[in-house]
């Protein structure tokens, strides 16, 4: 433990840390445009410059490590000198055009020329200007702004893993961009923008829209993605017009995905604002309670085994409590979350979340991934792996598609198969497990969607108990979902025997006369049958197309409400904006119609639905907590089909019916995913 | 003046040939097994009683250098590299190193390897010097096929092996952790410090980086004695080096002297005097392009060793002299100073990156005069917020020759200034 005098103050820090860092755990400011702690120290801003004592020179105090005795200055007339002096340098073949840049008002360069800076400028040659350069749909680049504090390179090839961005020229052409031109390709690059001190790489969708002093900030949760990402919903008036990342060490540091960020223009069209009844084959415009008697004239004497529910990806705990107490009152159980035809169970907790917790992943060793590709299902929590490989001493193997997931990952085979010589021992990668202190093994959709799921995570349980994931200290069974919705769903004991393939297949043989859908886009929907449909969400997509009721509710943005991540733990969204129109908070609606078929549930208020969800769930009382479960039996052994196990997300951009609605997220798909798929005729 | 007895680099005009042959007839690779046998703690010694200094510029004592690098590893090899990335205007010694001595630098890096326990040496040269690369190679494959190095080099019982590598031509890559990074692979930027290079160096590893005159002159020092190489010079400067004279002189040349000989007797003895009589002369750049300039007054009384020029307010740098006499239009010499820099800047840290373009061009306004006077003073400031602010020297570099210009030439760059405000006004009229 060094002891140093910072301006003189004495103050003892630990071992390894930087000058800068030191200062500032005593409150001093040190201004800086090139580091940022979660990437590595370039040094070349040179605007963190202090005075040492014995130094010949002054250092840069972002990359000079504290050492025993050391005596630093930041505050002489020196200091203020070198600041104004790297200020003044770095402005001169700045633009200024301030007034007409997005990143005005949140701009570290104003700041601390506002801070640290001259009132003038001396500079009378030309300034430089650099061409501009295309990043694809995401990124604005106007990189005459850039400052070439290189945090987007760093970011690029450490965080994301996709080294991309680069320099290339040197001295006063130095530029950053990506070599060749292109799209950017990785699921994360949209933290560049947020870590770009300057207008230099700003939001593409977001362009000229708002002031930030103009923006309602609203602390919230995302549901793109089951990562549960903490997100700052930015909202002017009735509108949302953008999402950045919020901190959250547990879950998504201080990244976010492109999807979670970008997504967020869906919210503003193929909205349903307003109740709809079929009549005659054509949907009709109604009001609520004529959308009610429409439901009541078909749900009151039905027999309850003829009525069904299921629940989708993106509804909240709220709404699928109400939804199972009404399904309930109406006297059938046949209601399920699991869309995609999973085969988890809710029997046992720790068979169903991500125990190991996503930053426990940086304690683990070794890691097995079981048909998932990550990059594409859970971006942040491939970050978390790949921080965790960049560490050293970690070994991953994953067993389905052969994808890149910017980390060092051997594809072990394609599907149950390898499995089965991994469970048996007879496989390399056993011995890589067998060795590991804490391995742990993360197991996708795409291996419990299958037929043979159940008997695939029984598997898994086996791999877990014979490998040493499971012990007093350490889970290292991890299940990846998709779904924000799922965990919770399972929690709640949103599932039927045969699940929503049995409620669709009675559907179609007539055995269900009227089904709910809360917010279920994600079932083939021509398969309904003659089923009278009641679909509630906020989209118009696959399910409002074959309603024969709608029922508009809101989207994540737009309620109080209670999402359980992958990790199984609970987060709570909040109100940011209004929903559109007529639309309700869903958990209400559910309410008011139970009213009105005489089934009245019995909670009025948010607080009382809460406490119905603890009522079913204890686990509805934690808070922002990854508790996981107690371990125990799950899955059910059974013959393995010996087919490759295959990622349930194919376009990372659109996977939802937020996503799907959103024009930012389309454009994304042309430059990324059609990538090479020329367009022809009038359409290019 | 040095006997020519007394000159290490016996070859150094190339008379006699670059082979093998040539460099054991003056008495390269001779009982090279015996001084390795010694130790590396006696070479490391020996190196730092010699006194001798860095000759890449900065002057640092070389046995200390040697003397920091790690004995444990920790596994981890240790790398010898050797820069002939000489690029540094003015100079031109290492040049005629790798020409016509390549075997005292093989021999000498062995030496040095063995001083530092490296397993390797890679040998970093410059881009333009296409032909001095093929000498040298020849030199190594000569070396390797007479087993001098290699396994068991000089049977001496070390392995070690030489590798050469081209540079790109980028002036940075001088530097020696921008030399490391270009060695890798990487784009030629410096890197921070610490870690030095003697810890973390090449890929990691724990590496010393010498200029080639520096490695060039270590077989001698030993053969010879440090006592020998310490007979020459002042307390601090010690020894012989090559100096390179440019320039407004009759006989443009290099040679081999004494530390601590006059400027006057160096330009008159061996480069046939100032072109026009001493008092022809304008000023001197003393040592290579990045040190300040000196007017005549200084030069009269100038000693050409390390604290001698630090005295005057500039350097020795490599020991490149370039000569200036009262033809030169010396703001107009400084001007292409400056754009020399702005062009070979890497752009990593901003006041380099910012500032050279800058100086530059406000250089070039200066030529025609195309200034205000408090300009001068502005430069003047420029240059100083740029002089230690930067990661690696090349932004101390830039802004010396200027301050030299302003502190010795003021009256100068006025006059040029008064007489276009002058021309232009009486247009006007």
């Amino acid at each position: 433990m060094p002891k140093l005098t910072i301006d003189g103050i004495e103050i003892e820090v630990d071992n390894g840390l930087t000058v800068l860092q030191a200062c500032e755990q005593i409150g001093i400011e040190i201004p800086r445009f090139c580091y940022h702690e979660r990437l590595t120290v370039a040094g070349n801003c040179r605007m963190c410059l202090v005075e040492m004592e014995r130094a010949p020179k002054p250092v840069a105090s972002c990359a000079m490590p504290v050492g025993e005795g050391m005596v630093i200055t930041t505050n002489s007339p020196a200091v203020k000198k070198m600041r104004q002096g790297v200020m003044e340098l770095l402005l001169i073949n700045h633009p200024l055009d301030c007034p007409i840049c997005d990143q005005g008002g949140e701009c570290d360069l104003q700041d601390q020329a506002v801070g640290y800076g001259m009132d003038r400028s001396r500079f009378m040659e030309n300034k430089r200007s650099v061409k501009n350069k295309t990043f694809g749909p995401l990124i604005k680049a106007m990189m005459t702004r850039c400052i070439h504090c290189t945090r987007c390179v760093r970011f690029s090839s450490e965080i994301a893993g996709v080294p991309e961005m680069g320099t290339t020229g040197r001295g006063e052409h130095m530029e950053v961009g990506t070599y060749i031109k292109k799209a950017l390709t990785s699921e994360l690059s949209g933290n560049m923008i947020d870590l770009c001190p300057v207008g230099a790489l700003t939001s593409n969708p977001y362009a000229f829209d708002t002031r930030p002093w103009e923006l309602k900030k609203t602390e919230s949760v995302d549901v793109m993605d089951a990562v549960g990402s903490a997100i700052r919903v930015d909202t002017k008036g009735g509108e949302v017009m953008r999402i950045l990342p919020r901190l959250n060490e547990d879950v998504n540091e201080e990244w976010v995905s492109d999807k979670t960020r970008f997504a967020c223009d869906g919210l503003k069209s193929q909205r349903l604002d307003s109740p709809y009844v079929r009549r005659n084959g054509k949907l009709i415009k109604t009001s609520w309670n004529d959308a009610f008697a429409a439901i009541s004239e078909k749900i009151k004497g039905i027999d309850g085994s003829r009525f069904a529910s299921i629940t989708g990806d993106l509804a909240c705990a709220e709404s699928m409590t109400a939804l199972k107490d009404l399904t309930a009152s109406i006297g059938s159980t046949k209601i399920d979350c699991r869309q995609d035809g999973t085969k988890l169970d809710n029997r046992n907790r720790a068979g169903y979340v991500f125990n190991t917790t996503i930053s426990g992943i940086e304690n683990s060793d070794a890691c097995l991934i079981i048909g998932a590709n990550i990059r594409r299902e859970a971006p942040i929590v491939n970050a978390r792996l790949r921080k965790r490989y960049l560490t050293g001493g970690f070994e991953a193997g994953m067993i389905g598609e052969k994808v890149d997931l910017t980390f060092s990952c051997e594809n072990l085979g394609s599907g149950t198969d390898t499995l089965c010589e991994i469970a048996d021992g007879k496989h390399k990668f056993a011995k890589v497990l067998k060795k590991a202190k804490k391995p742990m093994l993360i197991l996708g959709q795409g291996a419990l969607t299958r037929p043979d799921g159940s008997a695939v995570l029984a598997m898994a349980r086996a791999i877990a108990e014979k490998y040493g994931m499971i012990t007093d200290d350490w889970n290292g069974f991890n299940v990846l979902h998709t779904a924000a919705a799922r965990v919770g769903g399972l929690d709640l004991g949103i599932t039927c025997e045969g699940g929503v393939a049995s409620i669709v297949d009675e559907c179609s043989a007539g055995k269900i006369d009227v089904i709910y859908l809360l917010g279920a886009d994600e079932i083939d929907t021509n398969k309904l049958g003659k089923a009278f449909v009641i679909y509630q969400g906020h989209h118009g997509d696959a399910g409002a197309h074959r309603a024969d009721v709608i029922l508009p509710g809101a989207a994540y943005t737009e309620k109080n409400a209670t999402y359980v991540n992958t990790e199984g733990r609970v987060q709570k969204t909040q109100l940011a904006v209004f929903p559109v129109g007529e639309a309700r908070e869903d958990w209400t609606i559910i309410r008011a119609l139970s009213d009105v078929l005489g089934h009245k549930l019995p909670y009025d208020t948010l607080l009382e639905v809460r406490s119905r969800m603890v009522e079913i769930n204890a686990v509805f009382k934690s808070d922002d907590q990854a508790t996981g479960g107690v371990w125990g039996k799950f899955g059910t052994k059974g013959e393995l089909e010996s087919s490759a196990f295959v990622s349930p997300i194919l376009n990372f951009h659109m996977t939802d019916p937020i996503s799907r609605s959103s024009e930012t997220m389309a454009q994304c798909t042309e430059a990324l995913f059609d990538e090479g798929k020329r367009n022809i005729g009038t359409n290019g | 003046m040095l006997k020519d007895s007394d000159r290490i680099f016996q070859n150094i005009y190339g008379f006699k040939g670059s082979g093998l042959k040539t460099a054991k007839s003056i008495g390269d690779w001779k009982n090279t097994k015996k001084y390795i046998a010694k130790g590396r703690d006696w070479i490391v010694d020996e190196i730092k009683n010699s006194g001798l200094r860095g000759r890449g510029g900065a002057g640092f004592s070389t046995g200390m250098k040697w003397s920091f690098m790690p004995k444990e590893t920790g596994g981890r090899p240790v790398y010898l590299t050797i820069n002939a990335d000489e690029g540094e205007p003015g100079t031109c010694k290492d040049r005629e190193i790798l020409r016509n001595e390549p075997h005292k630098l093989i021999e000498g890096a062995l030496l040095a390897a063995a001083a530092v326990g490296a397993c390797a040496a890679y040998i970093y040269v410059r881009g333009e010097f296409f032909r001095e690369g093929e000498v040298l190679q020849r030199a190594i494959d000569e070396a390797y096929a007479a087993g001098l190095i290699g396994k068991n080099s000089c049977g001496s019982g070390i392995d070690f092996d030489v590798h050469m590598q081209m540079g790109a031509g980028a002036y940075i890559c001088g530097e020696e952790s921008a030399l490391i990074e270009s060695l890798e692979g990487k784009p030629g930027q410096p890197r921070l410090k610490p870690p030095f290079p003697a810890n973390v160096g090449l890929y990691g590893c724990p590496t010393t980086v010498n200029n080639v005159e520096s490695i060039a002159v270590v077989p001698t020092i030993l053969r010879r004695g440090a006592k020998w190489f310490s007979s020459f010079g002042r307390e601090n400067n010690l020894g012989t080096k090559l100096f390179c004279i440019s320039g407004h002189v009759n006989n443009p040349c290099i040679v081999e002297e004494t530390m601590g000989i006059t400027m006057r007797d160096l330009i008159d003895t061996h480069a046939g005097g100032v072109r026009g009589g001493w008092d022809n002369l304008l000023a001197v750049i003393p040592g290579g392009a990045s040190v300040p300039m000196m007017p005549k007054n200084l030069c009269e009384e100038a000693i050409m060793d390390y604290d001698g020029l630090r005295e005057h307010g500039s350097g020795l740098g490599t020991g490149a002299v370039m000569v200036m006499d009262r033809s030169t239009d010396l703001i107009k010499a400084i001007a292409r100073l400056s754009k020399f820099y702005a062009h070979e800047s890497c752009g990593q840290c901003t006041p380099c990156r910012e500032g050279t373009g800058w100086m530059s061009r406000m250089m070039e306004r200066m030529v025609t005069g195309d200034m205000a006077i408090d300009e001068i003073d502005m430069l003047q400031d420029v240059t100083k917020q740029i002089e230690g602010h930067t990661i690696c020297a090349l932004g101390d570099a830039a802004a010396w020759p200027i301050q030299g210009l302003i502190r010795h030439f003021r009256p100068e760059i006025e006059r040029r200034i008064n007489d276009r405000a002058s021309r232009l006004s009486g247009q006007a009229a």
